[in-house]
């Protein structure tokens, strides 16, 4: 018994070290910039008057009917869901309330990208992350992942999609800007080249330091976002999460490809085994006429 | 020598736990058809907080772990050359087998679009290697095929003296070729699980800071990993401890007795690197003041920690009922760790609850029922377990399951 125990520990410890080992090297650094042509949005909390002609102008642009489901007269979602791909809440903070604008946030590291299966997510042209039906099996898996809680299931359906913002590629296409930029009233939301964005959002935070929190959210957190905002109130209140500068699927990641790579530690696992087996079987460690 | 050999239990089919079963699995089936009809939202308690409920944390994440048996036993038997263990490998196939295969009917009946599952397999050029999920689907997929390629035997066995010379013929060519080529299904049926119970752990963790830090660390599927043997040893010895008392098997007692020498090491491992992690990490304030979490969390550790105690010394192993009562803790805990760590400790924000569904549960149910209707026809029909006395074999004990 003692050297069985024994013996099972090494191999326990053996697996252990593997596991270790192999994902330390891995650990260097692999973090994602946003591609050369990637687009975004800015979204300025400050601007916002809350009249949600952008949640009326996504339905129409996105053919998604009215989510009327509330309250039949009103196309008045409650939050994103599988008709509402781009919607605008009320947050009433402690003195100071605010709007804020919920959408994909287009991340530059997606973990809905790094959770799907054959790539029906992906981070396609311009860096806008779009859904392809024809690789999807409705796992739900990127619902998981997304830290933001943005990819929408349909439920009621019996041949599901996934609706998410693909931040209107279909008009970008066309050489429009997608809905909800174009028609915002205030100019609170506005579309254009991810690096632009930046340089006008750390203009604003410059211009008028008082007016803001120092912070422009999705430069760097989760990895960094290509749809970034500015607010007057923390961006926890507005119902962004803390996430961090680490891109969410990167330990997932580093410790994938620690033990994947190339397939090399499974495969030696794989021979490693057959040839104890195969010692065994020679030694006629126990009897053969009953191999099953 | 002879209660080694593995012989068909016989005895009436259509028994009452039989009828039961079948009404269950009817019900689930019924249920099933129905879900496709009306899609996921009216007949689950699934929402778009809450993408994954019983079906993903039960069936197939406890279901496969609790699977596992096939290769726990395999992996001392073959790898760690203890024979002794031999008569425990053909129901622990079995079990795995049935386990693995109704976890892959829950996928189909979980994932929006089953159509489009077979293009997983095919899409080489389409994978996403950092996909956890897209492994777990790969190696499930090709281990429920090795699974019953491991159990072929015993079906190959009674095939070759059938009356049918066709099949006698088919069966004794196949034997002679898996008597050679079956050492490297079996390495493939060790390699497997190894990669997706621990990509099973894998797969939660990108929920990253949507799952607690209690629950959320790079060991994740180190941890599957090792309580998924400690699983699939339990089940073992219920599967032994509950069929010889069904069926009028001798016990196998001393063997279990042994083995839980190995299951009390695993469980002590899994909790020595559980606390050890969280301690190292910082997150040991954690351990008290998260309200419910926390209980949770130290139910789970009691679970594991209680039967490697029970297990540690040979008196308590001696002991049948201990042995059954520890191998029971045991399941509970290891469902309890994947049933937190995809469901309970999984916190996709406010505003989100989840509660299953009634025919989610039902659906559930039935394939359970299913599980077992088949373990128990196989069973009768074909030579899976050991130890008979022949007078079970269609005595009123083997006619009562």
């Amino acid at each position: 018994m003692d050297r069985n125990r024994r013996s099972f520990l090494k191999g326990l410890a053996c697996a252990g070290a593997t596991v270790a080992a192999s994902a330390v090297p891995a650990a260097a650094s692999d973090r994602r910039e946003a591609p050369a042509d990637a687009v975004g949005m800015l979204y300025d909390a400050t601007m916002c008057i809350g009249c949600k002609t952008c949640v009326v102008a996504c339905h129409e642009a996105n053919d998604l009917p009215p989510d009327n489901r509330g309250d039949a007269l009103y196309d008045a979602p409650q939050s994103l869901n599988d008709r509402t791909k781009n919607i605008i809440k009320l947050y009433q903070g402690e003195g100071r309330r605010s709007y804020v604008k919920q959408q994909c946030m287009h991340c530059v590291d997606p973990a809905c990208v790094g959770a799907c299966m054959i790539g029906a997510l992906q981070k396609r042209e311009y860096g806008i992350v779009t859904w392809d039906s024809n690789r999807c099996i409705g796992c739900r898996y990127c619902q998981v992942a997304c830290p933001y809680n943005i990819p929408k299931f349909e439920w009621d359906s019996t041949n599901p999609r996934i609706i998410k913002c693909e931040m209107c590629n279909h008009r970008l296409a066309d050489g429009k800007e997608p809905a909800c930029c174009e028609v915002c009233p205030r100019e609170a939301v506005i579309f254009g080249k991810y690096t632009d964005l930046l340089a006008e959002a750390k203009n604003r935070l410059a211009a008028n330091p008082d007016r803001y929190v120092d912070k422009i959210f999705g430069e760097f957190d989760g990895g960094g976002t290509q749809v970034i905002y500015l607010s007057h109130v923390p961006f926890e209140d507005l119902g962004l999460p803390q996430l961090g500068e680490e891109a969410v699927p990167k330990m997932n990641r580093t410790i994938q490809h620690g033990l994947y790579k190339g397939m090399i530690a499974p495969a030696a696992l794989y021979v490693a085994m057959g040839a104890v087996m195969l010692r065994n079987r020679r030694a006629g460690g126990h009897d053969e006429g009953d191999e099953s | 020598m002879s209660q080694h050999q593995a012989t068909p239990v016989g005895g009436k089919m259509m028994t009452p736990t039989v009828r039961i079963l079948l009404f269950i699995f009817l019900v689930g089936l019924a249920l099933i058809i129905w879900r496709f009809a009306v899609g996921l939202g009216p007949a689950t308690g699934l929402s778009d907080g809450y993408p994954w409920g019983i079906w993903i944390a039960f069936d197939v994440v406890t279901g496969t772990a609790l699977a596992c048996g096939g290769y726990a036993i395999a992996l001392l038997v073959y790898i760690f050359n203890k024979g002794k263990y031999h008569p425990l490998v053909r129901p622990a196939l079995l079990t795995s087998a049935l386990g693995y295969t109704v976890a892959a009917v829950g996928i189909i009946i979980d994932v929006g679009r089953p159509w489009f599952i077979w293009r997983i397999p095919i899409s080489v050029g389409k994978w996403n290697l950092d996909s956890a999920l897209l492994e777990v689907a790969l190696c499930v997929m090709a281990y429920v095929m090795v699974l019953w390629i491991e159990l072929s035997p015993a079906f190959l066995e009674k095939w070759k003296d059938s009356r049918h010379t066709g099949l006698a013929n088919f069966s004794r060519g196949l034997s002679t070729f898996m008597d050679k080529a079956l050492i490297w299904f079996i390495a493939l049926g060790m390699l497997l699980p190894t990669m997706h119970q621990s990509s099973l752990g894998s797969v939660i963790m990108l929920a990253g800071p949507r799952l607690h830090p209690l629950w959320h660390t790079p060991w994740l599927p180190f941890l599957f990993l090792i309580s998924c043997l400690g699983m699939g040893y339990a089940v073992v010895v219920m599967e032994s401890t509950l069929s010889s008392r069904a069926f009028g098997r001798r016990r196998e007692d001393k063997m279990l007795a042994s083995l839980s020498g190995v299951i009390s090491v695993v469980l002590f491992l899994y909790v020595a690197f559980r606390l050890g992690d969280l301690l190292v990490r910082g997150r040991g304030p954690l351990m008290a003041g998260e309200g419910m979490l926390s209980v949770m969390f130290w139910l789970e550790i009691a679970l594991f920690l209680v039967p490697a105690i029970m297990l540690a010394g040979s008196r308590g192993r001696a002991r049948i009922g201990t042995l059954f009562r520890a191998a029971l803790m045991i399941i509970l805990g290891g469902a309890l760790y994947r049933f937190d760590a995809y469901l309970v400790a999984f916190n996709p924000g406010p505003g989100w609850s989840y509660f299953p569904s009634v025919p989610e549960i039902l659906m559930t149910l039935g394939l359970v029922a299913l599980e077992i209707l088949v373990f128990i026809l196989l069973v009768k029909s074909f030579p899976i377990l050991s130890g008979t006395s022949p007078m079970a074999a269609g005595s009123k004990q083997g006619v009562n399951t």
